[in-house]
């Protein structure tokens, strides 16, 4: 098989692994902070145990988080020497500030977790904020390499040499507000479903006048509530997103919506399968006009299509079903949570209907299903450019063979270590059943549902 | 200085930090798994003591070693990328092993057994891995044409293996430096004593396979033994202190307070004695870093993108440093924890 292929499936395997960590990193610190708070407001004991169980999940799927980000790090400097060669020259700044945030992370995590009972009510908080703040901003400065990716700027090139570097203008690129904002709200929209999902699963299981299901409960309806105005906001500057493509990538954005004339009046379409050699969307559905107005806020704004460009800088095919499949995604939790909101706040103190939640036990999946689709999406839509307009995918790429080893190597890794993950959560979370450590605390867990 | 003098002192700090940081915490996953088999069990409780909290912290020394080398010197990435690809993505597959047994461990009470040996086991390999590098960098393994590693090479040559033997008996015997020092602060007479000779007989092999390392190297590398002639006060100055160093782990002051021996003392005579060492090995090699390709001179980033840089190191140095204080202070200083049986 050809090199090339292979170290872009290696590597997009590789982070593919690796956002499902980090994305809950960033999204699970921010809901165990929330519970905290709560807790100071409401005084309720359940939101410490919630916090605390949160903690846990969070430092077993930290260790996975941590060596799988190192991969990537060093697999991006073995696989894509000549990407990082211009890296180093022009946005080497946000990496090296993430080092920071990692540092901020790992100290503050370390210490709530192992020290959290040395640890004042206020300086556990400012611990697990801290952790927080750290995730968040690793997620931030990471999205603002991969925006100079996609819309690069700060340099000149003169004779094929880079000059007259400017750091602050390659960092906020123009894409890096709205890709950034997306990326955390998208995270915490995954961390709060993710959560969702596991409470979901818990009522399923535990008796209905149970001081657990109280518990679950609570986190499942705080969780829905999160993932409810995250997901609103994701889709708010999701489309913002699009419109920067529409100024600066517009080849990604007819990609995305298998656009082929340039037009005003451009149809959104849904579904269907570009074919690339007729120069058409094979099935689908077209509504006209929406997407010239979601890109120009206007019904009559002309929408570049894929035939302005050379053929040989098309994306592939396939960017357009995963764009539908995430903004599907967005659109079906947002009303999800809506619908559960409405049905509690309907059935009063009944509880909730099995079917919801089944449904609901499927929420953190496909949140997390939304982030693979948008990331791949955003960089198999850049191809053939890892930097766009400057760099080939193909310019990148490490001369080194044998890279069909490493492959089946690490995917081995990957598999091997999403079973013992679940192992040890299961293990871990067996031997502490939710209502031994509810009854520990006692407290005011109110008793749940008189059918 | 220039910028390329700075950044390459800034990186070489770095190689400095984790050198020892890393060799305190696999060090200390390999006494976690001897002594936790041989039934000493508080010894290796109080070597996993240590190593829960902090290895997280290590692992991202690592991280900043290879950001670091990425951002200061961009053009020398391929091929050191293109030398380590081989070792480097073992290191990768070994430490992630590694970080996620560590974790699995604290959390689970079931297979302890096993989990004990996975970081005891890498704790070796990974050190035997990262040491190699410095025979790659001086050249003599690196095929010329293609750029890539000739790993027969690596393997067949004495100083390889002088290398290997001087990394790995640096790393036990520096973790046992350290860990004789924590169980004194852990008041734990037990595992200072079990530290503490350790520590007594890893020190000479050490400087021995160190100095050995260097004289081997030599003969491959001509331009490497002459920076190194040129530097020998400076190794001898750290002679000086492995000998100071070496001998508080055998005085007992009549005093109270040191009665039971000078570990501190000891073990920061050490970490100078491995700085000094570095420093001049470090000097002996520019302009090279890697032979005889690339300087760093010609690899350092452009100057805009190195002021930044700085400036970046100093807004983040400012932060972070109470947070590391704050962290010392958690977990290596304060005896609620320490004690913690
Ligand atoms: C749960 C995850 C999720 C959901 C529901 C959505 N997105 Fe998204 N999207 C992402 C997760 C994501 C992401 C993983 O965070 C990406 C990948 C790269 C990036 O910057 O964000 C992304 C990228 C991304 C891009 C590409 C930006 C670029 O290539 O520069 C666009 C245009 C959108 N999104 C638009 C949307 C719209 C209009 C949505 C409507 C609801 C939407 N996304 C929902
Ligand atoms: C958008 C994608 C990414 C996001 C949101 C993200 C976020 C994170 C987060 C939150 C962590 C901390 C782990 C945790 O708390 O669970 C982490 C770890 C890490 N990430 Fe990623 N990351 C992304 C992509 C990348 C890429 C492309 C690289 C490589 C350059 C990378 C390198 C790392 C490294 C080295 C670590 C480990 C740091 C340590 O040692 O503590 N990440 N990432
Ligand atoms: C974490 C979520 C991410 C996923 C799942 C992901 C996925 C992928 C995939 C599938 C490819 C191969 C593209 C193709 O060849 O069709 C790729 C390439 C690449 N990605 Fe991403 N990516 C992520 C985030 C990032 C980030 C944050 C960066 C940079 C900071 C980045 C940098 C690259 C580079 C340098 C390549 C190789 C060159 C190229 O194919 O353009 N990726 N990624």
């Amino acid at each position: 098989m050809d090199e090339l292929i292979i170290a872009r499936s290696l590597f997009g395997s590789s982070l593919g692994f690796h956002i499902i960590f980090a994305t809950l990193g960033v999204g699970i610190p921010f809901m165990i902070l929330i519970a905290e708070l709560i807790y100071q407001w409401r005084k309720d004991p359940h939101y410490v145990i919630l916090a605390k169980r949160w903690t846990k999940a969070q430092a077993i799927l930290l260790g996975v988080a941590i060596p799988s980000g190192t991969i990537v790090a060093v697999q991006m400097s073995l696989l894509w020497p000549r990407y990082m060669e211009m890296v180093g020259e022009v946005i080497a700044l946000p990496f090296q500030i993430e080092l920071f945030a990692f540092f901020v992370e790992a100290l503050f995590m370390s210490i709530y977790v192992y020290a959290a009972e040395r640890l004042s009510p206020l300086a556990r908080i400012t611990s697990v904020f801290l952790v927080a703040l750290g995730g968040t901003a690793s997620a931030v400065l990471i999205t603002a390499a991969n925006a100079w990716m996609n819309t690069p700027t700060g340099f000149d090139v003169q004779g094929g040499e880079i000059i007259n570097v400017r750091p602050l203008e390659a960092f906020f690129s123009p894409s890096f507000r709205t890709a950034a904002s997306h990326v955390v709200a998208s995270a915490y929209m995954t961390g709060a479903f993710a959560i969702a999902s596991v409470a979901a699963f818990g009522m399923l299981k535990s008796r209905k006048r149970g001081t657990a299901y109280a518990a679950h409960k609570k986190a499942l309806m705080l969780s829905l509530a999160i993932g409810g105005v995250m997901s609103l906001l994701t889709g708010w500057n999701g489309h913002s997103a699009a419109q920067v493509l529409h100024v600066h990538q517009p080849e990604k954005l007819a990609a995305a919506e298998g656009l082929f004339e340039t037009q005003a009046y451009a149809p959104l379409a849904i579904g269907g399968v570009p074919d690339l050699d007729r120069r058409e969307l094979v099935g689908g559905v077209e509504i006209p006009a929406l997407l010239s107005f979601l890109a120009t806020n206007r019904l009559d704004g002309v929408v570049k299509g894929l035939n302005e460009f050379p053929r040989e800088t098309w994306p592939p095919f396939y960017v357009h079903t995963l764009f539908n499949l995430m903004v599907f995604v967005g659109t079906f939790l947002m009303f999800l949570a809506l619908l559960a909101w409405m049905i509690k706040w309907k059935r009063k103190e009944k509880p909730l209907p099995r079917w919801l939640l089944w449904v609901l036990v499927g929420a953190g999946p496909l949140s997390m299903l939304g982030i693979e689709f948008g990331w791949v999406f955003t960089c198999s839509g850049r191809q053939p450019w890892t930097i766009y307009q400057y760099q080939l995918t193909s310019e990148a790429v490490t001369d080194a063979t044998g890279l069909l080893g490493w492959f089946i190597l690490f995917i081995s890794l990957y598999v091997m270590l999403c079973i013992v993950t679940a192992v040890v959560m299961r293990a871990f979370f067996k031997r502490r059943p939710l209502e031994e450590e509810l009854a520990a605390v006692g407290g005011k867990g109110e008793t749940v549902g008189h059918e | 200085m220039n910028d390329a003098l700075v950044a390459i002192s800034i990186l070489w700090l770095f190689v400095f930090m984790y050198a020892i940081l890393g060799s305190v915490d696999f060090g200390a996953g390999f006494w976690g798994m001897v002594y936790s088999r041989r039934g000493k069990t508080r010894a290796g409780a109080l070597a996993n003591r240590f190593l829960s909290p902090t290895w997280e912290v290590t692992n991202v020394f690592l991280v900043l070693l290879v950001v670091t080398l990425v951002t200061f010197f961009p053009t020398a990435v391929y091929p050191i990328g293109m030398a380590l690809l081989v070792p480097g993505s073992l290191v990768l597959l070994l430490l992630t092993f590694r970080s996620t047994f560590m974790v699995f461990q604290y959390n689970t009470d079931r297979f302890q057994e096993i989990l004990s040996v996975v970081s005891g086991v890498t704790g070796l390999l990974i050190p035997s891995l990262l040491v190699l590098v410095l025979p790659i960098l001086t050249g003599g393994f690196i095929d010329p044409d293609t750029g890539e590693l000739m790993l027969g090479a690596l393997f067949t040559r004495p100083i390889s293996y002088a290398y290997l033997t001087f990394g790995l008996s640096s790393e036990l015997f520096l973790s046992s430096a350290f860990l004789s020092d924590y169980s004194r602060e852990a008041d734990d007479d037990e595992a200072y004593r079990v530290f503490r000779n350790h520590a007594r007989w890893l020190g000479p092999v050490a400087l021995l396979a160190g100095i050995t390392a260097v004289f081997l190297m030599g003969y491959e590398a001509v331009w490497l033994r002459q920076g190194i002639e040129a530097q020998r006060w400076w190794f001898l100055a750290s002679g000086i202190l492995f000998l100071t160093g070496y001998a508080a782990l055998w005085i007992k002051p009549a005093h109270p307070r040191w009665s039971r021996g000078l570990p501190r003392l000891a073990f920061v005579c050490f970490i100078g004695q491995y700085a000094l060492a570095s420093l001049a090995y470090g000097r002996a090699h520019l302009p090279y870093m890697v032979y005889p390709d690339i300087t760093v001179d010609a690899a350092v980033t452009n100057p805009a993108m190195f002021r930044s840089l700085l400036v970046s190191y100093a807004i983040g140095l400012a932060i972070l440093i109470p947070g590391f204080y704050y962290f010392w202070q958690l977990f290596l200083k304060d005896k609620r924890y320490l004690h913690r049986e």
